[in-house]
């Protein structure tokens, strides 16, 4: 599949605690297309938050091949990966993860320090980002001042600044009320149809799931469908 | 500096813990500040403009041992030596102990010989102390100091000199005048000084008679200060009364070294200090890594390699370090008068606060680094397994 933004070849990871090895993900392979918004269902310990680490650079496969935005990541040390992901990848919790001591301004900057825009363009772009989440009226205000769906936006302007080819999404509304998480949900459709933006996201919420454009189950650490998505 | 807002805010997430470790620190190197002052000043003691042609013979053994008054007339005769005269320590002060007076009995046209123009006296009260057997000449800040002014009867207590007549340790004199220091480095040095007759002193003492602390000497020629301080032992080499014989300045400093290895002391005082404040530093620094484990996960996330999630975290010790560095010597250096009253005959400098900066940027790498490599080897996965 040429235009895949995700492509995983006999991919297997096993963690090893101890003289425990466990078995997380068997033989996966997967393409996603570049532009899709992919939710990826399962039960807990199915493998899916793995997959997701796998796929945005946070861990490393244990064997197989993973291409993401043309670049195989199982070949990637540890810095070159960390600045891959700089560049390719946005992140997105359950928890928002912001920075408790800066404003939502602050938080969204934090990317493009490892930019080389200076201060002014920073704030610009963040305050851009902002605005796009529909939070700019929010800018000055810390993590403790802004409700959930409120911070779950900046965590989502954070991830959109540097611009990334690719957003990766670990259960984005599940500390939300049903409200709040339609509204993140809405803004992660249209950062996918009007902007373009890749996304996976993992859920075990079925109403967020039908957001997105594909769904993937998985269990047991192996995909219930065929592994290439269009 | 781009990541310095990042820094900063994170050193102030908890507000109340850093303001008692600044505070903590702050007083450590406020300590160090002027701990250091008085060592520097210990090791650099304040020779002067007029310092350089003059050379004192004390003891061999030791400053407490007297000299026979009768090596005057032999150093006298050494080539190269212009003038020589003695002193002994009387020991004094007044009213109470704190109140020190360096008080020295004076031989006086050999002294005013050998310090000559180094002292501005009027013509006046110089005739009036050389008629009054029991007459002082005060510097004029010690006047100041007790209050005392030209025609006052002062007491003063030695801890030494009994009197032959009652076996007294007061000893009454006549302020007839006061002096200043010529050479303004000489100030500090004199400002405690009170001189007054030899012979009342060795006529009056109940022991020691014929015996002097030390001799003074001025060279012609101070390049030749080291020959003739030299000869000068020579002479009294295998006697009962051996001598050593060393620049004024140097004199100083082994004076004051009597209190004991100062340098030592002050050093163990501020070893037990930051050894103290390396583990309270440590754990706080430690404890705000620990707590901050999913936020550096993040940092990490998003892309902070291995080598800037370090820096931040060596970036925060330092920044602690250095700002209670700075706060903690500037105080020290608002203390630099304070100090030179306490310390006289020494040079007070600021340069002794130098090293603070170097022990606070050591501090900070000491107390910093263990968090910092925790921080850097952080498993990003781990890590936001906890808080997802």
């Amino acid at each position: 599949m040429s235009d895949a933004i995700v492509s995983l070849r006999n991919v297997d990871k096993r963690y090893v605690r101890g003289k425990q090895s466990v078995e997380v993900l068997q033989h996966l392979n997967l393409d996603i297309a570049k532009g899709d918004f992919v939710a990826l269902m399962g039960p807990s310990g199915s493998g899916k938050t793995t997959l997701l680490n796998l796929i945005g650079g946070l861990d490393t496969a244990t064997a197989g091949e993973i291409t993401v935005a043309g670049q195989r990541l199982d070949q990637l040390r540890e810095g070159a990966l960390a600045r891959w992901r700089a560049r390719h990848v946005g992140f997105v919790f359950q928890f928002y993860n912001l920075m408790p001591m800066l404003s939502a301004q602050r938080n969204v900057e934090l990317p493009l320090l490892l930019t080389h825009l200076s201060g002014a363009q920073r704030k610009t772009n963040a305050l851009a980002a902002l605005t796009l989440v529909g939070i700019a009226d929010r800018a000055k205000h810390k993590p403790s001042e802004l409700s959930g769906g409120q911070a779950q936006r900046v965590a989502i302007a954070r991830a959109l600044v540097a611009d990334p080819t690719l957003l990766v999404c670990d259960e984005p509304t599940g500390d939300l009320d049903r409200k709040s998480a339609d509204d993140v949900l809405h803004l992660l459709q249209m950062l996918n149809r009007e902007h373009g933006k890749s996304i996976v996201m993992v859920t075990h919420d079925p109403k967020a799931a039908e957001f997105a454009s594909h769904q993937l189950h998985m269990d047991k650490g192996a995909l219930l469908e065929a592994g290439t998505l269009a | 500096m781009k990541y310095f807002p990042l820094v900063w805010a994170t050193l102030w997430r908890k507000k109340t813990r850093t303001i008692f470790t600044l505070l903590s620190m702050v007083v450590a190197f406020l300590l160090f500040g002027m701990l250091e002052t008085i060592d520097y000043a210990f090791a650099h003691p304040s020779g002067g403009a007029t310092g350089a042609d003059k050379l004192i013979t004390i003891n061999k053994y030791s400053i407490t041992l007297l000299l026979p008054f009768s090596d005057a007339q032999a150093i006298r005769a050494v080539p190269g030596v212009a003038e020589v005269t003695w002193l002994t320590w009387l020991g004094a002060y007044y009213q109470e102990s704190k109140n020190f007076v360096f008080a020295l009995p004076v031989d006086t046209d050999s002294y005013f010989n050998l310090h000559k123009d180094e002292f501005i006296v009027s013509g006046e009260q110089m005739q009036a102390y050389r008629n009054t057997r029991t007459g002082a000449l005060v510097n004029s800040a010690l006047m100041k100091k007790f209050g005392w002014k030209v025609g006052d009867k002062v007491p003063l207590h030695s801890t030494i000199w009994t009197q032959k007549k009652d076996a007294s340790l007061d000893w009454t004199f006549d302020i007839v005048g006061s002096f200043d220091a010529r050479d303004p480095t000489q100030a500090g040095q004199q400002a405690s000084t009170l001189l007054f007759h030899y012979e009342l002193f060795d006529e009056g003492r109940s022991f020691g008679k014929g015996n002097v602390g030390w001799f003074e000497e001025r060279v012609g020629d101070p390049s030749q200060s080291a020959a003739i301080a030299g000869r000068i032992d020579a002479l009294f080499a295998n006697s009962p009364n051996e001598t050593k014989t060393q620049p004024a300045k140097d004199f100083a400093l082994a004076f004051m070294k009597q209190l004991g290895d100062i340098g030592f002391v002050l050093r163990a005082i501020l070893g037990a200090v930051f050894f103290t404040l390396l583990f309270l530093t440590g754990n706080t620094m430690m404890q705000s890594v620990r707590e901050r484990t999913p936020e550096l996960a993040v940092l990490k996330t998003i892309g902070f390699g291995d080598a800037k999630v370090l820096g931040l975290v060596i970036g925060e010790s330092l920044l602690l370090c250095v700002i209670a560095a700075v706060i903690g010597l500037g105080l020290s250096y608002a203390a630099l008068p304070i100090i030179k009253l306490g310390l006289q005959g020494v040079e007070v400098s600021p340069r002794a606060l130098l090293p603070g900066i170097g022990a606070a940027v050591l501090l900070a790498l000491a107390v910093g680094t263990p968090p910092a490599l925790r921080a850097m080897r952080l498993n990003i996965v781990d890590a936001l397994a906890d808080k997802r």
